[in-house]
């Protein structure tokens, strides 16, 4: 047995990224003015319009989240992306999250390449498990599948993401050798990992050099302060440049904090 | 918190090294606890999680931690249950954690029925052991957060379910040193009244209204 003792390690650096501000979404269907719920159709449209009002009010960055679910119809985000970006210039514009497991992470890879073209470099990609299992029964997934596809597939999407021809094999997708997969990116594709609690997603976030987003469901912010020095010693320790931290968390603006917090 | 005992502390081992699995580990070991920490494989693979979210653990294979332990905590995800070597946990008191929920773990053949609680399902399974049932109410993002010291007004209590009197006991004393009052109900299949969908699962609850909840539920 070993016993562990608190290495010394740098403290990352605060001021190394810029902070943003983002909205994410689920695409909730919402209610009219009577309170009857929109079509799926409606729902749609009306989050293109969340989108661009996002960019004039001077939001960084947009963020859908993949569902299937009749309450939450938004299962092809990054078309709406793509109509978000059509008519902005400077949000930027990604999937919050893309349940990875239940996809193809060559097709993930070629839809928001094809995005981050369309924005002239606006387009980043979470990656997750996201908030409910409904993909997996619809794409013929089992749960108990769950770590091996998550595993393999973020495998393999880091080798899209970093360009060339890619050979991978695995057995939860099709081999590829030296495969040429289009289109190119013009410019890099931030790359994400969701993490809700564990530790393990955190090292592989890591692993890969991809930026760490942590959903918080509850609780103070701060019980994800050891979360963050886990990130920036397992970067450090697998030879990769320090990456951002991103919090997602549930909350509420008004005018002050008092009535923020009253209403909320 | 002050021991109120002479006896030696028990020696835990915690099963799996995931969101609950590392909150246990860190507020077992804030309580004085020995704690060594497991996960399915090489210790090695979960040294740097050990070292930066649960400082002072242990970190072991899981058959070294387990025998040298005196309390085992099953901390992994339910559907791992099924592969792992329940042989290793003979004569062990196993505080089992877990929930079955199907829409997370996919459908348990192990655990559908109906019949038996989750516990009761991992007793029969762990025929050797005795199995007490204890943490899985908690959200592991509220564990810290809501500990208190003994005698706090208002202390979150948890509860504790087992047949065996001396194991209830004991396991009392770990949920109390962590930092929570304990409401003890008398066998593993009360421990019903914690499972999801039941009235404590998730619920911020005094010792008084956890009492109620639980006997009401018993009374129905």
């Amino acid at each position: 047995m070993t016993t562990t003792t608190m290495p010394a390690t740098p403290e990352p650096s605060a001021s190394s990224f810029p902070l943003e501000f983002g909205l994410n979404t689920f695409g909730d269907v919402t209610a009219d003015a009577h309170g009857t719920p929109l079509s799926h159709a409606q729902t749609i449209r009306n989050l293109v319009e969340h989108g661009v009002a996002a960019e004039r009010v001077g939001i960084d960055f947009f963020g859908i989240g993949e569902h299937h679910t009749d309450d939450m119809p938004l299962s092809a985000a990054d078309t709406v992306l793509a109509a978000i970006a059509a008519r902005t210039e400077n949000i930027r514009l990604g999937s919050a999250v893309t349940v990875l497991s239940s996809d193809d992470p060559v097709r993930v890879f070629q839809r928001y390449s094809t995005l981050n073209a369309i924005s002239n470099g606006r387009a980043e990609v979470i990656l997750g498990r996201g908030s409910s299992i409904d993909s997996f029964p619809l794409f013929g997934f089992d749960l108990a599948d769950y770590q091996d596809l998550f595993e393999e597939k973020t495998n393999l999407f880091s080798q899209l993401v970093d360009g060339g021809a890619v050979t991978w094999s695995g057995r939860t997708r099709s081999a590829l050798v030296d495969q040429d997969v289009v289109p190119h990116l013009e410019s890099p594709l931030p790359t994400w990992i969701g993490v809700g609690g564990s530790p393990e997603s955190v090292v592989r976030a890591a692993r890969y050099g991809f930026s760490l987003m942590l959903a918080v469901i509850g609780g103070p912010a701060e019980r994800f302060a050891p979360y963050s020095r886990l990130f920036a010693q397992a970067l450090a320790q697998f030879g990769h440049a320090p990456k951002p931290i991103g919090l997602h968390s549930p909350g509420h603006v008004a005018a002050t904090d008092q009535r923020a917090r009253d209403e909320f | 918190m002050m021991r109120t005992s002479l006896a030696p502390r028990p020696r835990i081992a915690i099963l799996g090294a995931g969101h609950v699995g590392s909150v246990l580990a860190r507020m077992m070991v804030a309580a004085g606890y020995e704690v060594s920490v497991a996960a399915s494989g090489d210790p090695a693979r979960i040294e740097l999680i050990a070292s930066v979210l649960m400082p002072g653990v242990k970190t072991a294979w899981a058959k070294d931690a387990v025998a040298s332990a005196d309390i085992v905590v099953l901390a992994i995800p339910l559907h791992r249950f099924a592969a792992l070597d329940h042989g290793m946990l003979a004569g062990k008191l196993v505080i089992d954690t877990m929930n079955y929920w199907a829409p997370t773990d996919g459908v348990q053949p192990m655990f559908e029925g109906g019949e038996l609680t989750s516990s009761e399902t991992v007793q029969r399974q762990l025929a050797d052991s005795t199995v007490v049932k204890a943490f899985n109410h908690i959200g592991y993002h509220e564990m810290e957060a809501d500990r208190s010291a003994r005698g706090s007004a208002g202390r979150r209590a948890l509860g504790v379910a087992a047949d065996q009197a001396e194991a209830a006991e004991l396991v009392a004393t770990v949920v109390d040193a962590v930092g929570y009052d304990v409401i003890p109900v008398p066998r593993l299949r009360d421990g019903a009244a914690f499972e999801p969908g039941g009235p404590v699962f998730g619920a911020r609850l005094t010792a008084s209204q956890f009492r109620a909840a639980v006997a009401t539920r018993a009374a129905a």
